[in-house]
């Protein structure tokens, strides 16, 4: 299967020449996205989604210093050293990373937030927190490292672990995974996608998109834990998922500065428009899922799991939600930035309130 | 007997009209000087005529406090309400009370047995119990006739029949009635419709009470100018008050007894007080959060994002707040976090105070960890440290704890109207844009200026060299992830410099010493009134002390001459562990020899009679 050509967000390839290609939209080098050296196992699902999180952010062209990356425990939550070092971090406590994202971005919803979790600290420890993000609609793009595994504390079943699954220490699952896509549209999730860390394209466009989306975006990305969760039969493994991994849709990004510039019959291109104006562009195939289609979404993803399919690409999109800042009449300057003169009322105030008390 | 239409079927009311007057009073009134207790059931709308009788006093002029005695229920469990008013001024609780008024069959007998002999036993004509005490007066009323015949509402009617007790206390004790009203309008924020009707329903119980009752009390009540100036509050709002002049912009928080009405008050006066008049955009949010590890997270969140953030909560969810506050100590973010104590682990007694938590906040976490904590002994000084919280925890970059309780928090106090800040914000060490560019190599955890206190960016700043990533991690003083020992040794060490920085800055101990004492006392929070009580009987009995309040953890070296200068120190605190004679042993380890334990924790506020008589048993035993 092929991705739709339309190349969205990528506006340094197509109209740049040759030599300046090394600078996106805004002057900067890939170099200005990079990270410390990961110190994860070689061949980590999750060195590879750090590296599409760093194509993605060039490509469009966000400026490092308003991202904002957090992270709760674990080997997914280390990897925001590995990227954007120009960004503000908080590696949080394990499966909080969703309350201390609020917090700051309500604080200031100028940023632009980059969760990463993993299926532990998300579908374990963190599944509380993460549900309630969702119903709130926090403005924040949030990746799932799932590769159904404990990794930093050397192999213990999470609640994404395959049924059946087994572990040298921990032996046989002998409880069925949670759908963290599925359980994130029921809380309300207006971006649902999931993919496959050995689908770097794939990866790189729904970043991209996930940027545009009005509230919390929900990327669950399979990515095979290389020692203690890659054999064949792990659904989790590179092997299964190059084998089995089945895209419900094909789609392109297109930022919304950008005109789209590739011709296309309508009778087999979607446009589904994202908040900030962006647009996805699905190609309309047989068979092909519609993610703005709920009910549609909930199907697939429960015949997927009952099945044990691995499907990926856009499962569910909605922009109706307003974000949390936007439930809060948030205004232009961010709360942070508020001064004594802002915040601090009159002493006639206190004076009255005082008076009606005595 | 004191009725004149006894009711002939009650057999201790026939046997009372046969007996000889109770106590005799020779005459002599007892005026502006005595408690009342109100015996109701949770749930029947009594507050509301409690509160219109405190407001009344008060607004008489006359010292008075109102006790909320709640059991932990929405209907029907026995509740009660303790009023005391004192011309001398004072209003700690007290564990006796001369006039019961009992409306609650369920708690009547031992509503009855405990009033004091003298005293008054005001009761619903309705509940059947054998009313045999010869020294004490009793006032049967109709309670629930009067309602009826003036309330035609069956559903308002529960509640108006609160409003018969203040009719009859109008007319035994001589509260003005035009004050009720006044307070009753003070209550609805001056609907007319409830006020009328429960205005209603006390002057017909005032003029049945005329009609039937024949005083024979001694107890009265005269206009007084000892209120004048202040103003009626509960520390919860007070908190809330000062957290809004100290520029609070975010915060996070779960329902929990007896913290919420602090949150209840941010919702309530933040939209009053900070919309941006010229965006007409708030400058706050809060965030009902899922539990209270979500609250303590988002306030770090926001925090570390530059916003002045705060939580209220109570001991459990303190508990559930250990992780983050642990990583708000060792990330060095600021936070503001009220504990509004009460009794016990778990669910303990909910509804009743303590001041069980000062320990365990203090030394939060795990690994090393040590907070700043202040403790306000006033609403006057919930609204001082409310606002000054926030200076404290931008300035020191570090979570910043308030402790309170159920009796400061949820009572309603008398106080001097608040003061306004009197001192500009202050927004810490912040490194601005330009700032970092000029700084070669911006370390987070550098310490400077060698006080401890290192300088911090924000999010958002735009220069490239301005991030840093914050991470529970062994880290270096540039952030980054080190699991050298040296590293986390020296961290470690500029954590404790900063402390002692902290220890200066904190709020000093309010001292008051007699020159004649050996004897000390040393409290904190909410004791106030009553060890300034207890003082006053103590010197009368021969023992005279000085006292010290401590107002803040860490403390300096002011509890440590005041300790040294004296020979016995009795802590008095509401805890079952002497959790602050812990503290200062260690603070003081020299003169812990001396430090004794006046501690107490039933659920209730102390009083100044068992602190006294605690203290003169000790001394008794001390001299033989």
């Amino acid at each position: 299967m092929t991705v739709v050509t339309v190349n969205g967000g990528n506006g340094a390839k197509t109209a740049a020449p040759a030599r300046a290609a090394a600078l996106n939209i805004i002057g900067l080098s890939k170099l200005d996205y990079k990270g410390l050296e990961s110190t994860l196992c070689n061949g980590c699902g999750h060195d590879s989604i750090s590296a599409q999180i760093i194509t993605a952010c060039y490509e469009l062209g966000l400026k490092p210093e308003n991202i904002v990356k957090f992270s709760g425990i674990g080997c997914s939550s280390k990897s925001p050293a590995y990227f954007l070092s120009r960004s503000f971090g908080f590696n949080a406590l394990h499966g909080r990373m969703p309350s201390v994202a609020q917090g700051a971005l309500i604080a200031n919803h100028k940023l632009l937030g980059l969760g990463v979790s993993g299926d532990g600290d998300t579908g374990s420890i963190g599944i509380g927190q993460f549900l309630h993000v969702i119903r709130r609609n926090l403005r924040m793009v949030y990746i799932i490292e799932n590769n159904g595994v404990y990794g930093l504390t050397k192999g213990q079943f999470s609640a994404t672990s395959d049924l059946g699954q087994e572990l040298k220490h921990a032996g046989v699952n002998e409880f069925p995974p949670l759908d963290l896509c599925h359980l994130a549209i029921s809380a309300g999730c207006g971006f649902v996608a999931r993919s496959f860390a050995g689908d770097p394209k794939q990866v790189t466009e729904l970043i991209k998109a996930a940027f545009s989306h009005r509230g919390t975006a929900v990327l669950d990305i399979i990515s095979p834990c290389v020692t203690f969760n890659n054999r064949e039969d792990s659904t989790k493994s590179y092997s299964w998922g190059k084998t089995h991994d089945e895209r419900v849709n094909d789609f392109g990004f297109v930022m919304y500065q950008e005109a789209i510039t590739v011709e296309y019959d309508p009778g087999e291109v979607k446009e589904v428009e994202l908040f900030d104006g962006s647009k996805i562009l699905l190609k309309k195939l047989d068979g092909s899922h519609d993610p703005t289609d709920k009910q549609a979404a909930l199907r697939l993803l429960t015949e997927a799991h009952d099945k044990q399919l691995f499907i990926t690409g856009l499962i569910y999109v909605n922009s109706d939600r307003p974000s949390l800042a936007e439930v809060f009449h948030l205004g232009d300057t961010p709360l942070a930035a508020l001064q004594e003169d802002k915040l601090r009322p009159s002493r006639e105030s206190l004076e009255t309130i005082m008076a009606a008390m005595a | 007997m004191l009725l004149k239409d006894l009711t002939p079927t009650h057999p201790a009311q026939e046997q009372q009209a046969t007996e000889p007057q109770p106590v005799p009073t020779h005459g002599r009134a007892i005026v502006n000087d005595f408690s009342i207790m109100v015996a109701t059931k949770n749930g029947s709308g009594s507050q509301t005529a409690n509160l219109a009788l405190l407001r009344a006093l008060f607004k008489m002029g006359i010292p008075v406090s109102g006790k909320n005695l709640f059991p932990s229920n929405i209907q029907g469990r026995p509740t009660w309400y303790t009023i005391r008013l004192n011309k001398d001024g004072y209003v700690a609780r007290r564990d006796t009370n001369e006039i019961v008024i009992a409306l609650n069959p369920e708690s009547a007998l031992e509503d009855h047995a405990s009033v004091i002999p003298g005293g008054v036993f005001i009761y619903a004509d309705d509940i059947k119990m054998p009313l045999e005490r010869k020294d004490i007066h009793y006032y049967a009323i109709p309670v629930r006739d009067i309602a009826r015949a003036h309330e035609a509402d069956p559903k308002l009617r529960t509640y108006v029949a609160n409003m018969v007790y203040v009719g009859a206390l109008v007319y035994l004790l001589g509260i003005e009635i035009s004050e009720i009203e006044a307070a009753l309008k003070f209550h609805f924020k001056g609907k007319q419709k409830p006020v009328e009707s429960n205005m209603r329903v006390v002057r017909a119980s005032v003029a049945w009470c005329a009609e039937h009752l024949v005083k024979t009390d001694p107890y009265r009540v005269e206009r007084m100018d000892k209120t004048k100036g202040l103003i009626m509050i509960d520390g919860n709002t007070a908190a809330a008050l000062g957290a809004i002049y100290g520029g609070v912009t975010f915060a996070a928080w779960y329902p929990i007894t007896p913290a919420t009405s602090l949150a209840d008050a941010l919702y309530e006066y933040l939209p009053k007080l900070r919309i941006d008049p010229e965006t007409k955009r708030p400058t706050y949010a809060i965030v009902q959060a899922e539990d209270e590890l979500a609250a303590l997270g988002m306030v770090l969140g926001a925090g570390w994002a530059g916003a002045r953030a705060m939580t209220s909560t109570s001991g459990p969810g303190i508990s559930l707040m250990t992780e983050f506050t642990g990583l708000g100590y060792f990330a060095e973010i600021p936070a503001v976090i009220w504990d509004i104590q009460r009794m016990g682990p778990a669910t303990g007694l909910p509804t009743r105070t303590s001041q069980g938590d000062i320990l365990k906040v203090y030394y939060l976490g795990h690994g090393d960890a040590k907070h700043p904590v202040l403790l306000p002994g006033s609403p006057a000084e919930c609204f001082e440290f409310g606002w000054r919280a926030f200076d404290l925890a931008e300035r020191l970059q570090t979570p910043v704890f308030v402790l309170s309780d159920l009796d400061l928090g949820m009572n309603q106090w008398m106080s001097e109207p608040f003061k306004y800040p009197d001192q500009p914000m202050d927004r810490g060490k912040v490194l601005t844009e330009e700032q970092v560019n000029a700084t070669r190599g911006f370390a987070r955890y550098k310490d400077v200026d060698g006080d401890g206190i290192p300088w911090r960016t924000l999010p958002g700043n735009q220069s490239p060299y301005a991030a840093y990533f914050t991470r529970g991690s062994g880290h270096n003083e540039r952030a980054n992830l080190s699991e050298r020992p040296d590293d986390w040794e020296n961290n470690m060490l500029r954590l404790q410099r900063k402390f002692e920085t902290a220890r200066a800055m904190m709020p000093r101990p309010v001292v008051e010493l007699d020159p004649e004492a050996e004897v000390a006392i040393v409290g904190f929070g909410s004791t106030t009134p009553a060890i300034q009580e207890a003082r006053d009987m103590l010197r009368k009995a021969g023992v005279p002390t000085s006292y010290l309040r401590v107002r803040a953890l860490p403390m300096n070296d002011e509890v440590t001459m005041f300790l040294a200068a004296h020979q016995r120190i009795y802590v008095v605190e509401m805890n079952t562990d002497a959790q602050l004679a812990q503290l200062l042993k260690l603070h003081d380890p020299q003169d812990a020899a001396k430090i004794r334990s006046a501690n107490k924790c039933d659920g209730l506020p102390l009083t100044a009679r068992w602190i006294s008589e605690a203290i003169q048993y000790q001394e008794a035993y001390h001299k033989a």
